[in-house]
């Protein structure tokens, strides 16, 4: 580390994620499985913790990176120092009534159903009956006409491209070469940022960062709904519950966090491109590195903020804060630290919104890769790629826009070391003599560069995921007795009714309704499939109805040996 | 001040009356308010919230509401100056009665106007905007008409009061006898003698304060002044409870 190792400040540790986005494939499964986890409820059908845009497009909700409009993140104010955007604590308090730049539903999406219920009363009619659309905001028909990924896989369209921001941020010249279409998708979590502008405009002191692990959390039961939160996230991955008053967001999974298990969207990706890990970072050094003067060194100085987990200092700093040995452990092997310190290939979402946003993304080589194809080129030379890193400056400029604030050099290196890995790998796939300039080019030692690729394309389960249990040995409530029913805690359903005032009053519905650490072993351990008990079950599916299976019955003083008769 | 010679009034005396409703019921009014608000804030933070509808619908609430609030802030302003503030105090400090009158009508007028105003605005958008109807509870609707009678009432009184005789001077009645029920030592006598107008929002106003600890009208009491001195970002450390559920009463675990 070339700073720092004088004074070390308050080391604090992060669960991060990074996703690797030359293999998303757009399926949406991660997006679904959260919704199912977390949003399938009423008041947030519209929401969306986890979504997966289709760039350049617009996202979700529309146009959301146009700060101009929205307000979201900090700024630097005249005298350099680090201000909301939209406004301070008494601008915010005075807006508070109503206010201005709060998206609106529109901005969103209407959430909608289908009447499934005329399909089976319909009398008996000429034609087939169908299920309109209702609104379950107005219960009123509607004509559907936007979702959180309606743009999904228009990229290039004319309907939808050109309102995309960042396209209207690159220069003019890239409008025009804009035939040349490019796509990637985009997965986006809350970013549970360093310096989280939600938490900054909460006038509640509702959203917090949690100390041990940083994710960042809303307290339901402090929440009064003042909406600034939604103004001030910058991403706008905060959502507002309009049945419950509350706002919303995503929580890192927390209670699967905090026993091992990754995060819903991580454990179902489909094309193993996420990575969770931990990283120690230096508290004190947040503020001023989200106040660098230049926009496109801020990428630069949020990486200055990390600490090395390999250094003898930090670890002795980590401890001194109390940070558990086996933590300070998963951070040295965590992926995440690895992506983006060690390799450099990881870059932060929109590091201009200066909220050390702590989702990276390691940027898609696969607009340049079918670039050189069509040009019927050898897409895995690694000269052919390095020269079309070179020209191809619309995915590039593009890329740079949502990563760097614009600086195309850290992707340019990114996609230089992708495309290196691609072609020295390609000569030991085939089996010829590895070819150890590659890597030197792109800086790295040949050793170096095999285990990005382990990283990369092999992404083994347990080196994606290197989570450590959260340290509740006081809390022996998490180990649940599987014997009690998941909606009997205490003022639930299971214990007499919702609350006195209809079904968003009284507690908040526990999350832990399922027992994370039982999922947890059953996950892990090797008999998930084949119970161990199985020799005593009885399987009633391929029981004939003649006789009496064995084991229905326990075994009685006189037939021991099955039926009697 | 040419007094009417002797105000209609509710047809009470200092008697058994008098005191049911200028003596008990305020007792039983703030007592339910404040236990009410304890006993909500204990089991219901989950529910205490403004439950904005700002989602369904920006335009009219963009008027309305800021409309509403901050003349309502201004009313509540006034109520302490004239309500807890005594008489000879201002007067100690050169307002007289001439001047604390006028400033007092100019400022409610405009401030109860706008009140008024606002909240028609928002009623208006609560009954036509068929979403935000649509999330109107049945509680709701009973706040809303509470709250609505007890603005036209403190409006007409004063309104009233000012058009027939030149104002009526509640600081001699109505505010030694609000001030006598904190002193614990209620005296009904000046209230009974008060314009009826002036003791129907009286009463009108201590319902709504019995009901309010049940209705969204909470978010009053936790008013995010706070935010001007805390730090931007809140840490917090890892609730050991969050993540589980709470043992069944007599079933928590003793010792570790």
């Amino acid at each position: 580390m070339p700073r720092g190792e004088a004074g070390i400040g308050r080391v604090m540790a992060q669960m991060a994620m990074v996703m690797n986005l030359d293999k998303c494939i757009g399926c949406h499964t991660c997006s679904v499985t959260c919704k199912q986890a977390w949003t399938n409820r009423t008041g947030v059908e519209y929401v969306w913790f986890n979504n997966v845009e289709t760039r350049p497009g617009q996202g979700y909700p529309r146009r959301y990176e146009d700060q101009d409009t929205w307000k979201g993140g900090w700024e630097l104010n005249r005298k350099g120092r680090l201000t909301l955007k939209a406004g301070g604590r008494f601008k915010k308090l005075v807006q508070i009534f109503s206010n201005p730049v709060l998206p609106s539903l529109d901005d969103y999406y209407e959430p909608w159903t289908y009447d499934y219920e005329t399909l089976t009363n319909a009398p008996l009619q000429e034609h087939t009956p169908v299920a309109r659309p209702k609104s379950l905001i107005s219960g009123k028909d509607m004509k559907i006409s936007w979702s959180a990924n309606w743009d999904d896989d228009l990229a290039g369209s004319a309907a939808t491209g050109e309102k995309d921001v960042l396209l209207n941020q690159v220069s003019e010249k890239i409008k025009l070469e804009f035939e040349q279409t490019f796509m990637f998708y985009l997965p986006r979590i809350c970013e549970h940022c360093l310096n989280p502008s939600c938490a900054a405009s909460c006038p509640s002191g509702a959203i917090y960062k949690r100390t041990e692990d940083g994710i960042v959390l809303v307290d339901q039961d402090r929440c009064r709904g003042w909406r600034m939160c939604v103004t001030g996230c910058p991403y706008k991955k905060v959502y507002f519950n309009h049945r419950t008053g509350k706002a919303e967001k995503c929580t890192f999974c927390f209670p699967r966090v905090e026993v091992g298990l990754p995060t819903v969207c991580s454990e179902t990706c489909v094309g193993r491109l996420r990575y969770i890990g931990l990283v120690l970072y230096d508290a004190d050094r947040v503020l001023e590195a989200a106040s660098t003067t230049d926009e496109k060194d801020l990428y630069e100085a949020q990486r200055q903020v990390f600490l090395d987990p390999n250094s003898p200092d930090v670890i002795a700093a980590a401890e001194r804060e109390g940070i558990p040995r086996d933590w300070i452990e998963a951070a040295r092997r965590s992926p995440v630290h690895a992506l983006i310190s060690t390799y450099k290939m990881a870059l932060p979402l929109h590091p201009e919104y200066r909220t050390l946003p702590m989702v990276w993304y390691i940027p898609p080589l696969s607009p340049v890769v079918d670039a050189v194809r069509d040009t019927g080129r050898d897409a895995e030379d690694h000269r052919n790629l390095f020269a079309a890193v070179d020209a191809l400056r619309i995915p590039v400029d593009y890329l740079a826009q949502l990563f760097t604030a614009g600086d195309p050099a850290p992707v340019d290196a990114v996609l230089r070391r992708l495309a290196a890995m691609r072609a020295y790998m390609r000569d030991i796939n085939l089996g010829r003599e590895p070819d150890a300039s590659i890597p030197r080019e792109v800086g790295m030692s040949e050793e170096q560069m095999y285990d990005m690729y382990r990283l990369l394309a092999l992404a083994k389960y347990d080196e994606r995921y290197v989570i450590p249990p959260a340290h509740a040995e006081q809390a022996h409530q998490l180990e649940e007795l599987a014997t009690e029913c998941s909606l009997d805690y205490e003022g639930g359903p299971g214990m007499g009714g919702s609350g006195p005032f209809g079904e968003t009053s009284g507690g908040a519905v526990p999350i832990a309704v399922e027992n994370y650490r039982a999922l947890r072993d059953r996950q892990t351990s090797d008999t998930s499939a084949a119970p161990t008990d199985k020799a005593t079950r009885v399987n009633l599916l391929d029981w004939d109805g003649r006789g009496r299976p064995p084991g229905l019955f326990p075994p009685g003083e006189t037939d021991d040996e099955g039926p009697a008769s | 001040m040419t007094a009417p010679a002797r105000p209609v009034t509710l047809a009470v005396d200092t008697g058994t009356g008098g005191i049911l409703l200028w003596v008990v019921l305020p007792y039983v009014c703030l007592a339910v308010f404040v236990l009410g608000h304890v006993w909500r804030y204990r089991y219901d933070k989950f529910g205490w919230t403004t439950r904005s509808s700002q989602l369904y619908e920006r335009r009219l609430l963009r008027i309305g509401s800021p409309l509403f609030h901050f003349g309502i802030l201004v009313v509540l302003l006034g109520h302490i100056g004239g309500l807890v503030i005594p008489k000879s105090w201002t007067e100690a400090v050169g307002v007289g009665e001439h001047t604390y009158h006028v400033g007092a009508v100019v400022l409610g007028t405009v401030a109860g106007v706008a009140t008024l105003g606002g909240l028609a605005v928002l009623i208006y958008r609560r009954r036509t905007v068929g979403p935000v109807f649509s999330a109107t509870t049945r509680n709701d609707k009973a706040m809303y008409v509470f709250l609505a009678l007890t603005i036209v009432l403190g409006l007409s009184a004063t309104v009233a009061a000012n058009a027939v005789g030149g104002g009526y001077d509640y600081r001699e009645t109505i505010s030694p006898w609000f001030r006598s029920l904190f002193y614990l030592q209620p005296d009904p006598e000046p209230m009974t003698g008060a314009p009826i107008l002036f003791q129907l929002h009286a009463i009108s106003a201590l319902l709504l304060f019995a009901f309010w600890p049940f209705t969204r009208l909470v978010h009053m009491l936790t008013a995010p002044l706070g935010y001007l001195t805390r730090p931007y970002i809140v840490y917090r450390s890892r609730d050991p409870r969050l993540a589980a559920r709470e043992p069944r009463r007599g079933w928590e675990r003793t010792g570790s």
